[in-house]
């Protein structure tokens, strides 16, 4: 609901062949912008109160111990060491790649379930209207409240529902919580994408004698795409999210999340150790991300309208 | 026409009026992409004298808005020179010799009728009263008393155009810069703009540089019709209109032979040539 | 133009509102559905037509979906009893009702909570972003170094920071949820206040500069009056986010005293019920912060043409 809102204007021309290297250089500029990040970090720790400050009782400034803000330095180092004192323990940085790419799975499924789901109810309110006053009110209004609230709740559903020889994994409970956010954007982005045509487009086809199927495929779904490639982005973003926050409630164990919190844990003893599973949290949401550029990178053709994002 | 006898620094001749503009030998080259460059106007000499009513006119490209830029100081000349009531534009826009008009009115949406008269004097640190009171004499002046409170929105596109001037006079210039302020109006709004504007400015004596393409405005509201070509934009012409004192020119007017007269003299300078009178005197 | 003649003009103003597409790109478009419109919109039209008209087409913009979600309750509750569904599955909709008025008072202490913690983010994050947002808009070396940290901290589950912000300010602390508010409300209020910043039109460029006028006198009376309904546009997409944000942080340890934590301690203890109750106090607190930057940012809005 942030990136794929704040598109601009028109790409023109020109703008196409610079883009890449604009692209090349926001990097740049934005590690630079990670940098500064690092350097107050370590500024502030270096002279901020190892209390912390307090604004009327309430703490407004982190403490500043070893505990509460480790150098960047130990964090790097923590990084490479292996996970426990056990043999063979992996270092750490491998088990949150690992840890990291089990989350993925888990939020491509959920992804391309909302995704398709998302996508053929949209289909569905585009074709009966009155489908779609009944449904899109909700849709929208399910956009504004905080369903996510529901995730340990459907996580009740591991292990206890059995139906011949399926049976409900935890993981499921992941993917399905991982779908519901993916669902909301992409239906109305699709919606709004099916509806995109202009009219004279759609009484071209009318003179055309081209019944709904054929002006589908021919007008609508290619006219779909500039609204349908942010929705979708939006949707892997909300599944990152949605399937980090079901591990914290399901206690899936496997996944980024469910270590973010194990780390934490450990973090007395082990303060620089939390930082990892963040980091690769933080790497899995720009990945997705990077995935679903790609796919939309197919459709370059149909994307004439959306500026570069 | 003498275009000379006008002094244009305040250090020469006293007695004699400054000229309200004096443009010498200007010349505007834009850069454009990949470094490319467009003569956007080349060798201008102009002099408006004070109270003068002088139309730009000339067909897409020729440059009339750019020279009202250049007077402005909102583009700067990149050769010769343009001097304002004898200071150079930019000390001109600095000590805010001339009001400003353009095409789209450009009120900001968020300020009233009266707010937005008020936006210069505001700027300028003129105090709420007095404020207050100047608006009230402009919008009586521009006939909005009805919608002092009103927003642009609510306003129609000449109604809009009319707080516009009515905020380029808001400081009392002696010059007034206007740049096809009636462009984007319908024919008949547009006349009855021009009737007002004509009245307007005979009772306000300031001089007027006002950009437009069309030539029976440029006829009915001006002393001189400056004709500008294109590649390069250049004046060719400038066509003496001689249609008496602002306040007597009326509807009637639009009708008169000397009228007409001067619609003919500008358009045989914007063709070139002089136009085949084919049943041009039907009546 | 004074506040008090803006409150006069609201209620004209908002019947003549354009439609909120004024953004172009917003992906919701709140005006769509009736269930959204502001009372003053229903009463200023005059003429008796026009307003059996207007009672018309609220029929048939409120009916369907009204219908829906009645339907949709009673196949839930009939479902749940005619399939005897466990209630660790779902449980009925009469059951939570019960369920509500049952924990009403902790309901509504943990519902205020969660819905400070929303609420201080999301004024905190705001300003600060749209204070980076003038920055960046006048300071190109800011500006290229925080749009793409934005652009990144979009996409990324910034929740998963609550671990280790419980670790910097104590468990003890609201502080590490404010924070996650305000990080995650900071993305869009800044995208949409720098894109607002930067519409200014030439026009008005121009007349700033034919009066000769200062950095900051262009900033104050023409570049940040036309980004102010940006900014709203950006709280309004914000708040939802930040009240999701405030409950989810709960699931990460820290502080007992919000829904989040309620949700999660009644599910493990089995009391779905009440689980799926405090689930309802999280949706009205949504819909509460939706309905309120939704009409801030129609009264922001409605100047432009």
């Amino acid at each position: 609901m942030t990136i794929t809102e704040a598109r601009g204007g028109r790409r023109t021309g020109s703008a196409e062949t610079g883009a890449g290297r604009r692209r090349g250089s926001a990097v740049l500029w934005g590690l630079l912008g990670v940098i500064v990040l690092a350097l107050l970090w370590e500024g502030y720790k270096a002279i901020g109160p190892v209390a912390g400050v307090e604004f009327f009782g309430t703490s407004i400034l982190p403490k500043t111990d070893d505990r509460s803000m480790p150098h960047l330095v130990d964090m790097l180092t923590r990084a490479v060491e292996p996970v426990n004192t056990s043999a063979g323990s992996p270092p750490v940085w491998i088990a949150v790649i690992g840890a990291a790419l089990n989350s993925l799975g888990v939020a491509a499924v959920g992804w391309a379930i909302g995704s398709v789901v998302g996508f053929l109810i949209a289909l569905l309110m585009q074709r009966l209207h009155v489908a779609e006053r009944a449904v899109l009110p909700w849709l929208i209004l399910s956009q504004t409240v905080p369903l996510i609230a529901l995730a340990p709740v459907i996580v009740a559903w591991g292990g206890k529902i059995q139906i011949g020889t399926f049976s409900w994994d935890r993981w499921m409970s992941v993917a399905v919580i991982a779908s519901y956010l993916a669902f909301f954007p992409v239906a109305v982005g699709a919606l709004r994408g099916l509806q995109s045509p202009d009219t004279i487009h759609v009484e071209l086809m009318r003179t055309y004698n081209a019944g709904w199927f054929r002006t589908l495929v021919k007008l609508r779904l290619p006219a779909s795409v500039p609204f349908l490639l942010p929705a979708l982005r939006l949707g892997a973003a909300s599944a990152i999210v949605g399937t980090v926050v079901a591990e914290v409630s399901t206690g899936y164990k496997g996944g980024i999340g469910r270590m973010i919190i194990e780390f934490a844990q450990s973090g007395t003893s082990d303060p620089a150790k939390a930082y990892a599973p963040i980091a690769g949290a933080v790497v899995l949401g720009l990945v997705s991300a990077g995935i679903v550029a790609l796919i939309g990178l197919t459709l370059k053709r149909f994307n004439r309208q959306e500026a570069a994002s | 026409m003498t275009d000379t006898a006008l002094p244009t620094t305040e250090s020469s001749a006293p007695g004699v009026p400054l000229a309200a503009i004096s443009v010498r030998s200007a010349g505007k080259i834009f850069t454009v992409a990949k470094g490319a460059e467009v003569q956007a106007l080349t060798n201008i000499d102009l002099t408006v004298a004070p109270g003068e009513f002088v139309s730009l006119i000339g067909p897409s490209g020729c440059g009339k808005s750019t020279l009202l830029r250049l007077i402005a100081d909102l583009d700067s000349a990149t050769s010769g020179e343009i001097l304002v009531f004898g200071k150079t534009a930019r000390q001109a826009r600095l000590d805010q010799e001339y009001g400003i008009a353009f095409q789209s009115a450009g009120l900001l949406p968020w300020r009233s009728v009266q707010a937005n008269i008020e936006l210069p004097l505001e700027l300028h640190g003129v105090g709420k009263t007095e404020r207050a009171a100047r608006a009230e004499e402009l919008i009586e002046l521009v006939g909005l008393t009805d919608f002092r409170s009103r927003f642009p929105d609510q306003l129609s596109g000449g109604m809009q155009q009319r707080v516009a001037i009515a905020r380029s006079l808001a400081e009392r210039p002696k010059l007034l810069l206007m740049d096809e302020p009636f462009g984007a109006l319908d024919e008949m709004t547009r006349e009855r703009m021009q009737q007002e504007l004509v009245r307007i400015c005979s009772e306000t004596g300031a001089a007027v540089v006002f950009v437009t393409h069309s030539i029976p405005e440029a006829v009915f509201l001006s002393d001189r019709v400056v004709v500008m070509s294109p590649r390069p934009g250049r004046i060719v012409d400038i066509v003496d209109v001689d249609l008496g004192p602002g306040t007597e020119r009326s509807d009637s007017l639009r009708e008169d032979g000397a009228f007409f007269a001067g619609v003919t003299a500008v358009r045989e300078a914007l063709h070139g040539a002089p136009v085949t009178p084919r049943g041009a005197d039907l009546r | 133009m004074s506040d008090e003649q803006r409150t006069v003009k609201s209620v004209e103003a908002a019947a003549e509102h354009p439609e909120s597409g004024l953004l172009g790109t917003v992906a919701i478009d709140p005006t769509a559905p009736a269930l959204f419109s502001l009372p003053a919109e229903a009463e200023a039209t005059g003429g008796r037509a026009a307003a059996a008209d207007r009672r018309r087409s609220v029929a048939r913009s409120v009916l369907p979906p009204v219908l829906l979600g009645v339907a949709f309750l009673l196949l839930w509750q009939l479902a749940v009893v005619a399939f005897d569904i466990k209630p660790y599955l779902l449980p009925s909709p009469s059951d939570i009702v019960g369920q509500i008025f049952i924990v009403l008072p902790l309901l509504w202490s943990s519902l205020l909570a969660t819905g400070l913690n929303a609420l201080i983010g999301l004024v905190l994050g705001g300003l600060i972003a749209v204070v980076l947002a003038l920055l960046a808009s006048r300071v190109s070396i800011l500006d290229r170094m925080i749009v793409p940290i934005v652009a990144a901290v979009a996409v990324v589950p910034i929740v998963a920071l609550a671990p280790i912000l419980n670790t910097m300010f104590g468990s003890t602390s609201d502080t590490p949820r404010r924070i996650v508010v305000l990080i995650v409300v900071f993305a869009p209020v800044f995208i949409n206040t720098l894109r607002g910043l930067r519409q200014v039109r030439p026009v008005h460029r121009d007349l700033m500069r034919a009066y000769a006028a200062s950095n900051w006198q262009l900033t104050r009376t023409v570049t940040l009056p036309g980004a102010v309904p940006f900014i709203f546009t950006g709280l309004r997409i914000a708040a939802p986010l930040g009240v999701i944000s405030a409950i989810v942080a709960e699931y990460f340890g820290g502080l007992q005293n919000g829904l989040g934590s309620r949700i999660t301690s009644a599910a493990a203890n089995s009391a779905y019920p009440r689980a799926w109750s405090y689930v309802f106090g999280a949706i009205i607190l949504g819909l509460v912060f939706y309905a309120v930057t939704l009409l801030l940012e129609r009264l922001a809005s409605r100047r432009r043409a």
